[in-house]
């Protein structure tokens, strides 16, 4: 029987919401990732843990605090209603903010860890060679540390398809809008739809397990490269 | 702004100074010697930038690169630097290494041809391949060649064959020496290996803990006898020479200085080339008269200047002049007292062995 049409349209959401995620988080990611690996600052230890945080809290705790604070009463919706776009919680982008935010350290730790590796040395080497500081970023730094970035986009994506516990605190349950595959696994089982809900799941682990096997075999490859 | 290196430094960090001010030659290899700790790496690493020195003043042949209004970043300073492991790009290719610096200096400032380098460093078989294919000789010629193609006013070599066996180094001499002979590129050179220095330096700057503790022409630094225990047991001078003339017969060369000449095993070199050789102190002996009837093949005639004692116990270091070229001698404190050498007394040098430097 396959997928209905509901099913169709969870999976389109899902996929939709972790690419921009993905995206969005490489954008802001790799310059935290870069401050955190070259800082001396004592703020390194609390914003390093501040990232960490959703790899430890329940989800529920973030989502329950994203909701205070995107809600009518809280800084962020006081801001999201002045400037006209209305109030994020139960809309796309009010998921895209709170996957953002559980998603950071799969994506921040992996580029930080990538630029910690390669050291000093090469970028001091391109300077000598007369390579600006952002000259030296782009022609030393990314094209060295692309292995880090692919584990940190894969791990990105991956882990926002695979979040429930902040998408139902945040999102609800709305077709098109903020029911992912997660959600939608959930309402059948609810519904007692056991296949459906079989053909969702068995998705699910298969795509989870095929992208966890590319990156260990990519790893091992660059590894011994 | 006068020619030459300045370079006035007063750094700390943590338990370490670096405090040094120091006026060298703007043309030629000019050593930084001393042992590790000393402060070599530290002060090469300020003049070119990499390491912050507040109050510091830096020029380089009449262009300030750190005064106190200004301080040009690293990558604004018209320098090569050679780290003591190669530091490849290993996302790159051989070629796209050489280039990587090269693309980014003005046409207008290019006055070093990349053909030339190439040439220079023997480097063109390599271009085509993979940095991690490449030999640690190898590398390191490709780093080399890579400092040299941005066309520096300054180059700064911080052991760059510390990292690489006997058989490496002696691959990668030539190379230098020739640079030394073709470019017209100041260079600093980091090391503590007293043997290459010999060969390469024309000046050399002894540092120890922080501090510049002599400085000079090789020649003169090496023949210091207050110096002697920087050197540790590779005291000896380093004498250059022309070649003068080869004894086919009986397979010899005879090697013209100032002050005299000596008979070595057959050279490669033509007649009228130059060429430079060490004498370690331990290979001289001294005798009060002309040994006629001796297997010595080089005996000169010297003078005393200056005598010290060295450990072990019982060990004299003398220094001799021979018309103007300055020779070291260890003998024991027995043979001293013996001969009754002092200051001023004429003698003769029996040289055991000459290191030829090519």
């Amino acid at each position: 029987m396959g997928f209905s049409a509901a099913d169709l349209g969870a999976i389109w959401l899902t996929l939709r919401l972790a690419t921009v995620v993905t995206l969005l988080l490489l954008l802001i990611g790799t310059p935290i990732a870069w401050w955190l690996a070259h800082t001396r600052s004592w703020l390194k230890g609390p914003i390093g843990a501040v990232v960490a945080l959703p790899l430890v809290l329940p989800p529920t705790v973030l989502g329950f605090y994203l909701l205070l604070v995107m809600g009518p009463n809280g800084p962020i919706g006081h801001f999201t209603q002045s400037m006209g776009v209305g109030l994020l919680p139960f809309t796309f982008w009010g998921l895209v903010v709170a996957s953002v935010f559980y998603s950071m350290p799969f994506v921040v730790q992996p580029i930080q860890n990538a630029f910690e590796s390669i050291g000093e040395r090469p970028l001091e080497v391109a300077a000598t060679l007369r390579a600006s500081p952002w000259d030296r970023f782009f022609s030393v730094a990314l094209p060295l540390s692309r292995p880090g970035f692919i584990t940190a986009a894969i791990l990105g994506f991956a882990h926002t398809v695979g979040e429930f516990g902040v998408v139902l605190m945040i999102g609800g349950n709305i077709p098109d809008k903020t029911r992912v595959v997660s959600v939608q696994i959930y309402d059948h089982v609810e519904a007692l739809e056991y296949t459906e809900a079989h053909w969702l799941a068995g998705t699910m682990l298969i795509f989870s397990f095929v992208v966890l096997l590319a990156l260990y075999t990519y790893n091992r490859k660059t590894k011994r490269a | 702004m006068a020619e030459g290196i300045r370079a006035r430094i007063d750094l700390s960090l943590n338990d370490f100074r670096l405090d040094v001010d120091l006026n060298l030659p703007g043309r030629g290899v000019t050593a930084l010697f001393g042992q590790s700790g000393s402060g070599k790496t530290t002060l090469l690493r300020c003049i070119a930038g990499l390491q912050a020195t507040p109050d510091g003043l830096i020029s380089v042949n009449g262009e300030v690169w750190q005064d106190e209004r200004t301080i040009v970043p690293v990558h604004r300073r018209a320098l090569g630097y050679v780290f003591q492991e190669a530091s490849l790009f290993g996302h790159l290719s051989v070629r796209k290494n050489l280039e990587y610096g090269l693309k980014r200096v003005p046409l207008a400032q290019r006055t070093v041809a990349q053909q030339d380098v190439i040439e220079l460093l023997g480097i063109a078989p390599l271009l085509g391949r993979s940095c991690g294919s490449l030999s640690g000789g190898e590398r390191q010629r490709v780093a080399i060649a890579r400092a040299l193609a941005v066309s520096p006013r300054l180059l700064l070599m911080d052991e760059p064959l510390a990292s690489l066996d006997v058989a490496r180094k002696q691959e990668i001499l030539p190379y230098l020496e020739r640079l030394h002979d073709d470019l017209d590129i100041p260079v600093l050179y980091v090391s503590h290996s007293s043997d290459e220095i010999a060969r390469l330096a024309d000046h050399v700057v002894l540092l120890a803990e922080g501090r510049a503790v002599a400085q000079g022409g090789l020649h003169e630094t090496l023949s210091r006898l207050d110096m002697a225990g920087m050197f540790a047991d590779d005291v000896g001078v380093v004498i250059d020479a022309v070649v003068a003339q080869h004894d086919d017969l009986d397979h010899l060369s005879r090697l013209d200085f100032q002050g005299g000449s000596v008979w070595v095993s057959r050279c490669a070199e033509s007649v009228g080339q130059r060429i430079r050789f060490r004498i370690h102190a331990s290979d001289v002996s001294l005798a009060i008269h002309k040994a006629e009837q001796s297997s010595f093949l080089n005996l000169l005639a010297c003078k005393a200047i200056e005598l010290t004692n060295v450990n072990p116990r019982g060990q004299v270091l003398v220094k001799l002049d021979m018309a103007g070229t300055p020779l070291i001698a260890r003998i024991t404190e027995r043979s001293r007292k013996h001969l009754g050498i002092a200051p001023g007394r004429p003698l003769w040098a029996q040289i055991k062995s000459v290191a030829l430097l090519h």
